[in-house]
């Protein structure tokens, strides 16, 4: 009922339970082969779970192809072709056996370019979600870890991260990514960061709850008891709880990183010598197709963006249904 | 559970009365406490703003290096006019001087100079403040209110036929970038291209052949239309599912039991027992996301050449106009704190668990 | 016979992925206008869902047969409409934990006056008038009409939940732990409360509990439920001082009488814990914690005998107990059998 309890979802128990510390009985080398079978076991658990949930298929699936188009690309698209001065057809031909998807105002072909523009919006909402997570799991475990165990100066730092947190979580990210991007110098390295130092703060509050829930189960109780450092708790104990809702966040990450990227090549903050989605829906604005009608230079980029998110979102929801049985069934 | 003393009293004779258990609410009391909540409330804003002030600084006056050359990067600027620039922003200066003089000029309201329309930047935003707030204003009443009532509806029966379809339809539109469903929009609606003649116009806010009160409203009204459904159709959604799911915490709730039992019809139960107590954390939750309508709000208004702030931040982002980029900055981040500010005063009125 | 409710055969079946798992199988019990019958059980015995059952509040997941007649209707096969008339005027319900019970966010005062509006049995103009008149009812002053829950007390509270349950007026009152969550001084008034108003008003009352004590203090008879079915029945006092089934001493041992030494020398509680419902033990469900079980206890799964029956093998008291039957648990008894539901048949009218 409490307002806290939703901003922080109730952090679960997971079935990957590592007990690392304490000597164990029985040779180091069985051991280990014991603890690779548990994880190979706890995989398989996990995708049968996956499994059953057909949005979350269908999601992997779109991704799969999506993902295998972009990277066998440079095999059937013709690098020249994409190119201004090297453009094969017409100006704004509508769709033809030549053309499935029309040709641009310079006459390349739409097609071509939205293959080809997948490969800079994938890398990009990747690298760009790898940059949040990472940040955001490194606040959230360091606040988490600190607020419950960390004595008067811990606990002030916690604080003080929850504070900066909260700040960054109201302010429009996108006006503060526009900004980083409008004064950084042009380029990809300016998008993924532009986007990564924004979009952290919920994995940040998600992650610290997680640590919070973790760093109360007993075991973790008794290492601190065994003389365990802050390092030995944070890296051998929460980390790696912490993962599965890493995990999921992550993908759901993906799919707000893509749009993010498509936004700010959109605004004309984008790289203008690479080719990808937002860029090709910015260049057919101010090419003045949007007005004219040319649906067919302004529809396929705008879909692509739509169906990769969505499978990133759909992957995303699938992944945290497994993780939190609450919410089973309900999708 | 705590009880006072006075609970123990006989209570066999009717009318007998066990006298206010946690402090009533009395005179002076109460005054100082309700003090206390709001001036903590407004503490919080403050320091928050500062945060907003400092960020803009670095932001615009230390990341870049050096901002004029930022500005005119690519365009044919002799030394000289960059000097004069320099010293029209006050780059001359020592660092903590600029910073001194930029906030002590915040303080007078003075955002600064646009370089790009030679006017102070608060004098380009007083002008556009209106159409940003009759744009974003219908938008986000409209979303709130579609939004809360779809997702009621789908929480109350999660795994339904209802449910499903709702939130196929709120993940579909989340997914979608808001400014390429604008732009798919006047391409269907309004460049008359195709099967459908434009019914809307593709920009701007009102047809300047319109004369008279009446042809101004109507006009204006007709050039919302897009604008106003393609804001509704991205914001709607993140309403639906933060309204849903804390409806379907509220399903299992003891008083719904008692709802029922009291022979409350079902639509009863919910509307007037679930939805009220769902609401509390639904309220909280948007206003805390209203950053994402200020970022709808700048793409819709450029994609429609709605003459409002986002348009003008686009305008600036474009050239780019520092200046101007930096004093929109401040004054979206502001808004929207103060926006968060109004929400933790109003919301003692939704939630009396919480009243001071 | 004009009996208020008279629940025969009441089973209860809960579907989830787990399979089904029954949480009341086969229970009988009645009462009378202006009596009051108490259900007592530890947790999970299945009487809360005893208690949900009789107005049809169960989740949808739940399955219910049997009959269920509340002043000769069954409630069970009631239409819709009909149910929810029959809701809080027919039977109210004073709910465990009032805290949850009562809507947060809501006005006591409209709380109260709801089922009123709802059933249309005041005027909109009269319903704060009445619902003064009902607060001063339980003892709190009409001036708390406006407060919100989290301002009373949990005593206050249940008072609260007591007036919105005289609403209407009902004829039954099911009060399901009412009781529980306070401390004892105020669980006294609550209950000294509870009992005026069924002498006032001559309503039935059937109070869920898993305190005997209470259900000692207040009620005319006593239900002991054990693991979804009803182990002893019988007048309150007798069943809670000198317990038939091993089950009703070992719970009425529980609650130590005070200045009794022998109580406090006598082993308390009971070891284990209750049989999980979707896998019951053979024979009777309470072997397995038993003190006195018998081989035959495996094999047997006992019906309801009367305890120390007249020479027409009849008695107000039963027992659901090789013990208790005929011969002692010694022979099989099927000759002398009472059936069970007869058994509790006759018990109702006595």
């Amino acid at each position: 009922m409490s307002t806290s309890e939703h901003r922080n979802p109730r952090p679960r128990a997971h079935r990957t339970e590592p007990a690392p510390d304490g000597p164990p009985p029985v040779p180091e080398v069985s051991a280990r082969a014991l603890a690779r079978r548990r994880r190979r076991e706890a995989l398989a658990r996990f995708a049968r779970e996956y499994a059953r949930n057909r949005a979350g298929l269908v999601g992997l699936a779109s991704l799969l192809t999506i993902g295998l188009l972009a990277l066998t690309a440079p095999l059937f698209v013709d690098q020249a072709h994409l190119t201004i001065t090297g453009a094969p057809g017409e100006s704004y031909q509508p769709p033809s056996w030549e053309y499935p998807l029309g040709t641009d105002n310079f006459g390349r072909s739409v097609l071509d370019l939205v293959v080809w523009g997948a490969r800079v919006s994938l890398t990009v909402g990747l690298l760009a979600t790898f940059v949040s997570v990472t940040l955001g799991t490194l606040i959230g475990v360091t606040a988490g870890h600190f607020g419950s165990s960390g004595g008067v100066g811990g606990r002030i730092v916690s604080a003080v991260l929850m504070r900066i947190t909260d700040w960054f979580l109201v302010l429009p990210t996108l006006v503060l990514a526009v900004a980083l991007a409008a004064v950084l110098p042009r380029g990809i390295g300016t998008i993924i960061i532009a986007i990564g130092l924004t979009v952290w703060p919920p994995t940040a509050r998600l992650v610290r709850a997680q640590t919070l829930a973790v760093e109360a189960r007993p075991y973790v109780e008794r290492a601190r008891a065994l003389g365990g450092g802050h390092a030995h708790v944070m890296g051998w104990h929460v980390l790696p709880n912490v993962m599965p809702v890493v995990l999921a966040q992550t993908t759901l990450l993906v799919a707000t990183s893509i749009i993010a990227e498509s936004t700010l090549a959109f605004l004309g903050m984008g790289d203008p010598t690479t080719i990808s989605w937002g860029g090709i829906l910015e260049a057919a604005r101010t090419a003045g197709a949007i007005s004219a009608g040319i649906w067919w230079y302004m529809i396929p980029p705008g879909l692509a963006i739509a169906v990769v998110a969505l499978s990133f979102t759909l992957c995303g929801r699938a992944v945290e249904s497994v993780i939190n049985p609450r919410l089973r069934g309900q999708s | 559970m705590t009880t006072t003393p006075t609970e123990a009293d006989e209570p066999s004779g009717a009318g007998t009365t066990d006298v206010p258990a946690p402090a009533g609410p009395t005179g002076s009391g109460r005054a100082a406490r309700v003090l206390t909540y709001v001036l903590g409330r407004l503490t919080t804003a403050v320091v928050s703003l500062f945060a907003v002030i400092v960020a803009g600084f670095f932001l615009f006056r230390i990341l870049p290096g050096d901002p004029v050359r930022a500005m005119t990067e690519g365009r044919e600027v002799s030394a000289e006019q960059r000097e004069e620039l320099r010293r029209q922003f006050g780059l001359d200066q020592p660092l903590w001087q600029q910073f001194l003089d930029y906030a002590a000029g915040l303080l007078r309201l003075d955002l600064g100079t646009s370089f790009q329309y030679r006017e102070p930047v608060v004098d380009l935003i007083l002008e556009r403040l209106g159409p940003t707030l009759l744009l974003a204003g219908t938008g986000t009443v409209i979303a709130a209110l579609l939004g809360l009532f779809l997702g009621a509806r789908a929480g109350w029966k999660p795994g339904g036929r209802g449910d499903r379809v709702n939130t196929a339809v709120a993940l579909f539109f989340w997914s979608v970038p808001t400014f390429w469903l604008g732009l798919l929009l006047i391409v269907l609606l309004s460049s008359g291209r195709g099967f459908m003649p434009g019914l809307f116009p593709t920009g701007g806010m009102v047809d300047p052949r319109a004369s008279g009160t009446l042809e101004t409203v109507l006009s204006t009204a007709q050039h919302m239309v897009l604008p106003v459904v393609t804001m509704v159709a991205v914001i709607y959604a993140q309403y639906l599912m933060i309204m849903r799911s804390s409806l379907m915490d509220e399903k299992g709730a003891d008083y719904l039991t008692t709802a029922r039992a009291k022979g409350l019809r079902d639509t009863l139960v919910r509307r007037r027992h679930a939805v009220p107590n769902a609401l509390l954390p639904t309220v909280t939750l948007i206003f805390l996301n209203l950053g994402q309508v200020v970022s709808g709000v700048i793409l819709v208004e450029t994609v429609f050449s709605w003459p409002g702030l986002g348009q003008l931040f686009y305008s600036g982002l474009r050239v780019p106009d520092l200046g101007l980029v930096q004093g929109l900055f401040v004054v979206f981040a502001a808004s929207v704190i103060l926006m968060n500010l109004l929400a933790d005063l109003v919301y003692p009125l939704l939630d009396p668990r919480v009243r001071p | 016979m004009s009996s208020l409710l008279d629940v025969s055969d009441l089973h209860v079946t809960y579907s989830g992925s787990a399979g089904d798992v029954p949480a009341v199988r086969g229970v009988n019990l009645s009462l009378d206008p202006g009596d009051t019958l108490g259900v007592a059980g530890e947790s999970g015995s299945g009487k809360s869902t005893v208690a949900l059952a009789l107005l049809r509040l169960l989740p949808a997941s739940a399955k219910v047969t049997g009959r269920i007649m509340l002043e000769g209707e069954d409630v069970l096969r009631m239409k819709w409409g009909r149910l929810r008339a029959v809701r809080w005027v027919g039977a109210s319900v004073v709910f465990q934990g009032a805290m949850h019970s009562l809507n947060p966010v809501k006005r006591i005062g409209d709380q109260i006056a709801e089922p009123l509006l709802v059933h249309a049995l005041v005027k909109p103009d009269r319903a704060d008038a009445r619902a003064a008149e009902l607060l001063e009812q339980v003892g709190l002053p009409a001036s708390r009409l406006r407060d919100y829950p989290h301002q009373l007390s949990g005593g206050q509270r249940q008072r609260v939940m007591i007036a919105m349950a005289l609403a209407c007026e009902p004829r039954l009152i099911i009060a399901d732990e009412a009781t529980t969550a306070l401390d004892v001084m105020i669980q006294a008034q609550i209950l000294t409360l509870l009992e005026r108003l069924v002498d006032e008003t001559g309503i039935g009352m059937l109070m869920i509990s898993h305190d005997l004590s209470v259900l000692a203090a207040t009620c005319d008879r006593v239900a002991v439920m054990y693991a979804g079915r009803i182990v002893e029945q019988g007048p309150a006092k007798e069943v809670v001082h000198e317990p038939a089934h091993p089950y009703a001493s070992a719970l009425s041992a529980a609650f130590p009488k005070i200045g009794d030494p022998a109580s406090r020398l006598a082993p308390r509680g009971l070891p284990g814990d209750p049989p999980d419902p979707s896998d019951p033990p053979s024979g009777c469900v309470f072997r397995p914690r038993c003190a006195v079980a018998e081989t035959v206890c495996a094999t047997v799964d006992p019906p309801l005998w009367p305890v120390r029956p007249d020479r027409y093998g009849n008695s107000d008291r039963h027992a659901a107990c090789v013990h208790v039957g005929p011969g002692e648990g010694s022979g099989d008894g099927s000759d002398r059998s009472v059936p069970h539901q007869s058994s509790s048949t006759e018990e109702t009218s006595r």
